[in-house]
């Protein structure tokens, strides 16, 4: 069952840039590609916990700002020679505006 | 019809010969090849290693019998030729006569046998081929079996090495002073001696065998002094002698080998001769590389091709494993000669550069030889080594981007050698990586994230591309920015200015990027390149910038950041102090920090209190001091004449007035100055990228030094008489270094690249183009010379762009 939690405007957040969610457990970081397409992954790379959301944003891929480990965004699996991956969560926009499936998020972070 | 051609020897030089025949001229001549051992060709060199059992024999075998079938050449193996008829044209073989057009003699050598009683007995061997080998082996079969191996030069050392590998107690006689002499100084033979004594191998110089001893076989060697040593097996390894027999009875000119020409004639214009049985201009070779050259010269004479062999420098190499031998040249002393030694005792490493005239002219290597061919190659182009004297001994390592053959310097390194130091990325891997088709520099990134950090090991993997994939990698003649095009940074910046692009989009389309929006490498390159080219149209790309420029502060390993106010000149205040107090007390900054640039940095700070802790700086009116970014940093002073008793100008002074008109402004990568007030250069202005030094007389502007991963001394730009024109030079070289540095090139590197000669005429002899230069910076700082922190601080922007666009806490709780 999915819980829609409206979040944001999609304006809200720069197009190949990320704001982040406070959550209980943690950051979860939103991103905007530069198609419009949004994404939602913790707000922390499995390598060393460097925030995602300061990362450049290229395709539908993240650089981590620390040491430059790339994540997909739509699997949350490092790409290339790293291994790890983040958790990710149902994201949309509808009407302009950014929602967030609350349910996925509680499962995902409680794994 | 084709001529028929006779080949007396089936050995190495012979080989070669007809394979050049073939390849060449395939068809001009009818090949007849008589061998009196009883199997075709194999590499003769490679007998050591068959012997110690490293190999068999079936590798080391390059034509066999099939092989010359199918080549349609006639096989007479073992069938020893007994005489040459000249005036018949024949030769005469055990099993008849056989006619020819064109004879060559390659006829080899025989090992030399010393002059003393008892060495014709049974078990007294030389070691030329394989029945040798076969011998050898037999008796290692033997328990307990002793050889002596007469002669301590390469052979012998090989011979005696291998015999030793298969169980022989064995003993080295040699006649002169030291091993290998012929080919090392006693200092390497010292160190050879020593290694081979720690194998259990028994060596003694200053040899002088009397009589080889025993009744029906070999029993003992006898010295002169009268020390014996007891052997089942004696091997003669005391040098070679050509085979000139045949040649001699046919009444062919021979000295001490069959004499030919530069095109390997012999005194008989049908008959030529190749290999170990020839000499030419006095001098008789056994080393395979001359042989080859004969062969090839010698096929050209064949097919009336013009060709002369001339004498090569050969080179020499143990091959024993585990004993790392090079030697080439000449390396007696001399009174015009000098040498470089290099010497580590506990590594055993000793090596040896003869020097005539500046230029290698012998070289000695023990114990570490990897250099070997990089010496080689400059002994063999007689280059002039003055300039790297000092450095020359250490190798290409040491030589700043010498590497002459990198290619071969790379294929010898081991596999787990490491190759990306930042990643620590192994040569295996990146070579598995290439194999498994990342076949450029993009993929290998990618794959294996070898130069994909910090880059200076980025020519080394194109090295292994080139290396690996040999003619099928396409070294680029200049590096793509990135895998996003195929056009190179300076590529792309001309193309920037040509067609007059003016957003990022514009670039992408008109150079034909293969992404929808770049990457993180070649994002913030094109965002820099389009302020610095379009100051007013550009509107700078937040998204393009790396963390810390884009929230002008430097992001630490834990997610906080720094914060570090600019002090102009490193001067402060006790005003600005106590702010900077008030600020690490009201935010709870874990660390306070005095930098090298002369100013404090606060370090711990979370993202959400740095707008407020700037509003608290800019209050207290000081400004950011652009420690994240690629631009100005600080400017390094000293107090100057203000207060110092040596100080010749206000060097405190001049350095604030640079970082005001200098701030701000967006530079390929980070710059840094200083301003001394004198020689005794306080504010170590002469390793930063600009630097002034104040002298009486005026002001000694110097640039492109560095004191990072590489440190160097500035080198000197101008020396200009008023502060004014200081400030102006300033200016304008560091508007060329925004106008042409490549993004991520600090200025010493960009100096080295277009040469300071270059910078010189634009900014110091060209006064029109130093004033334009000044405008167009003044252009640019219209916009850019403003503080950030001031921008950032507003309540919208930390409500638009800063802060958490959702606060779920409460939410996720229930």
């Amino acid at each position: 069952m999915s819980t829609w939690i409206d979040i944001a405007a999609l304006d809200d957040i720069q197009p190949r840039g990320a704001r982040v969610i406070k959550t209980q457990h943690g950051c979860v970081a939103v991103f905007r590609a530069h198609d419009d397409r949004v994404y939602a992954i913790d707000d922390a790379c499995p390598h060393k916990k460097g925030p995602l959301s300061e990362g450049i944003v290229h395709g539908n891929a993240v650089t981590c700002p620390l040491h430059n480990w790339v994540i997909n965004l739509e699997t949350g699996m490092a790409q290339g020679a790293d291994d790890g991956r983040v958790n990710t969560y149902e994201i949309k926009v509808e009407d302009g505006r950014v929602l967030l499936d609350c349910e996925r998020l509680i499962t995902a972070t409680t794994e | 019809m084709s001529q028929k051609l006779v080949i007396i020897g089936a050995g190495m030089a012979s080989g070669k010969l007809i394979e050049e025949l073939l390849d060449r001229a395939p068809d001009a001549y009818d090949i007849k090849l008589f061998g009196a051992e009883p199997r075709g060709n194999y590499n003769r060199i490679m007998l050591s290693p068959v012997l110690a059992g490293d190999k068999s024999f079936d590798e080391i075998v390059t034509h066999d019998a099939d092989w010359y079938r199918e080549n349609g050449i006639e096989c007479r193996f073992n069938e020893a030729v007994v005489k040459v008829d000249r005036k018949r044209k024949i030769i005469v073989s055990e099993r008849g006569e056989t006619a020819y057009d064109k004879l060559i003699v390659a006829t080899g050598s025989a090992s030399f046998f010393i002059p003393v009683a008892g060495n014709d007995l049974p078990g007294v061997i030389g070691f030329r081929d394989y029945d040798d080998v076969e011998t050898m082996l037999k008796a290692a079969g033997k328990p307990n079996g002793k050889a002596v191996v007469i002669g301590g030069g390469l052979l012998g050392l090989e011979a005696a090495a291998a015999l030793s590998y298969q169980g022989m107690d064995v003993t080295v006689l040699h006649l002169m002073g030291h091993l290998m002499e012929r080919q090392l100084d006693p200092a390497a033979g010292y160190l050879l001696q020593k290694e081979l004594e720690g194998r259990g191998i028994n060596v003694v110089c200053n040899a002088h065998t009397n009589a080889i001893i025993g009744k029906d076989h070999v029993e003992a060697v006898v010295l002169e002094n009268d020390v014996t040593f007891g052997a089942g097996l004696v091997v003669m390894a005391a040098g070679i002698r050509p085979e000139v027999r045949l040649a001699t009875d046919a009444g062919i000119h021979v000295e001490r080998g069959i004499v030919v020409d530069d095109a390997m004639h012999t005194s008989d214009p049908d008959i030529f001769a190749v290999g170990e049985c020839v000499e030419h201009d006095n001098i008789v070779y056994g080393l395979v590389a001359p042989l080859y050259d004969m062969a090839k010269v010698l096929a050209s004479t064949l097919i009336e091709e013009e060709a002369k062999f001339t004498a090569p420098v050969v080179s020499t190499k143990l091959k024993v494993t585990g004993v790392d031998l090079f030697s080439v040249g000449d390396f007696a002393e001399a009174e015009d000669r000098e040498e470089i030694v290099f010497r580590d005792p506990a590594r055993g490493v000793y090596k040896r550069l003869i020097i005539q005239e500046n230029r290698i002219i012998g070289v000695v290597m023990y114990g570490d030889t990897a250099d070997s061919n990089w010496f080689f190659a400059k002994l063999k182009s007689g280059e002039d080594i003055s300039e790297n004297r000092e450095t020359l001994i250490y190798g290409p390592a040491f030589q700043g981007g010498e590497i002459q053959d990198p290619l071969a310097l790379i294929a010898a390194l081991p596999n787990d050698a490491e190759i990306c130091g930042c990643n620590g990325v192994c040569k295996g891997t990146i070579v598995d990586a290439i194999n498994e088709g990342a076949h450029d520099l993009g993929a290998i990134k990618t794959s294996t994230k070898a130069s994909a950090s910090c880059g200076t090991c980025t020519g080394l993997v194109e090295q292994l591309l080139a290396a690996t994939l040999g003619d099928a990698f396409e070294a680029p003649t200049s590096q793509p920015m990135c895998s996003c095009t195929d056009f190179a940074h300076e590529d792309v910046r001309r193309i920037i200015k040509s067609q007059e692009l003016k957003t990022m989009a514009a670039v992408m389309q008109e150079c034909g990027w293969k992404t929808s929006c770049g990457c993180p490498s070649c994002r913030p390159a094109l965002n820099y390149y389009m302020i610095a080219e379009w100051p007013l149209e550009y509107k700078d790309d937040a998204q393009s910038r790396f963390v810390n420029e884009r929230n002008h502060a430097n992001i630490q390993k834990d997610g906080t950041y720094s914060v570090l106010p600019r002090m102009w000149g490193g001067m402060t205040t006790p005003d600005e102090l106590r702010a900077i107090a008030d600020a690490a007390d009201k935010y709870n900054v874990p660390a306070v920090k005095v930098t090298g640039g002369q100013r404090i940095d606060l370090l711990g700070v979370r993202k959400e209190d740095l707008p407020d802790m700037w509003a608290d700086l800019n209050a207290a009116g000081m400004v950011s001091g652009h420690a994240y970014s690629k631009g100005l940093r600080t400017v390094k002073t000293c107090v100057g004449t203000d207060f110092c008793r040596f100080g010749t100008q206000d060097s405190t002074g001049l350095g604030i007035k640079l970082e005001k008109i200098l701030w701000g402004s967006w530079t390929p990568h980070k710059v840094k100055l200083g301003v001394s007030g004198c020689p005794r250069n306080c504010a170590e202005a002469t390793c930063k990228d600009l630097g002034i030094v104040c002298v009486d007389s005026g002001y000694e502007v110097s640039v492109a030094g560095a004191a990072g991963m590489e440190v160097k001394k500035t080198e000197f730009l101008a020396k200009v008489e008023t502060e004014d024109e200081a400030i102006n030079l300033s200016i304008a070289f560091i508007q060329l270094y925004r106008e042409q540095g490549r993004y991520l090139d600090r200025i010493w590197k960009w100096v080295h690249k277009v040469g300071l000669e270059w910078i010189k005429e634009q900014v110091v002899e060209d006064l029109k183009q130093r004033a334009e230069l000044i405008e167009r910076f003044e252009i640019s700082q219209s916009v850019y010379r403003k503080d950030p922190w001031a921008e950032q601080s507003t309540e919208q922007f930390k409500k638009d762009k800063w802060s958490a666009v959702a606060d779920l806490t409460l939410e996720a709780a229930e």
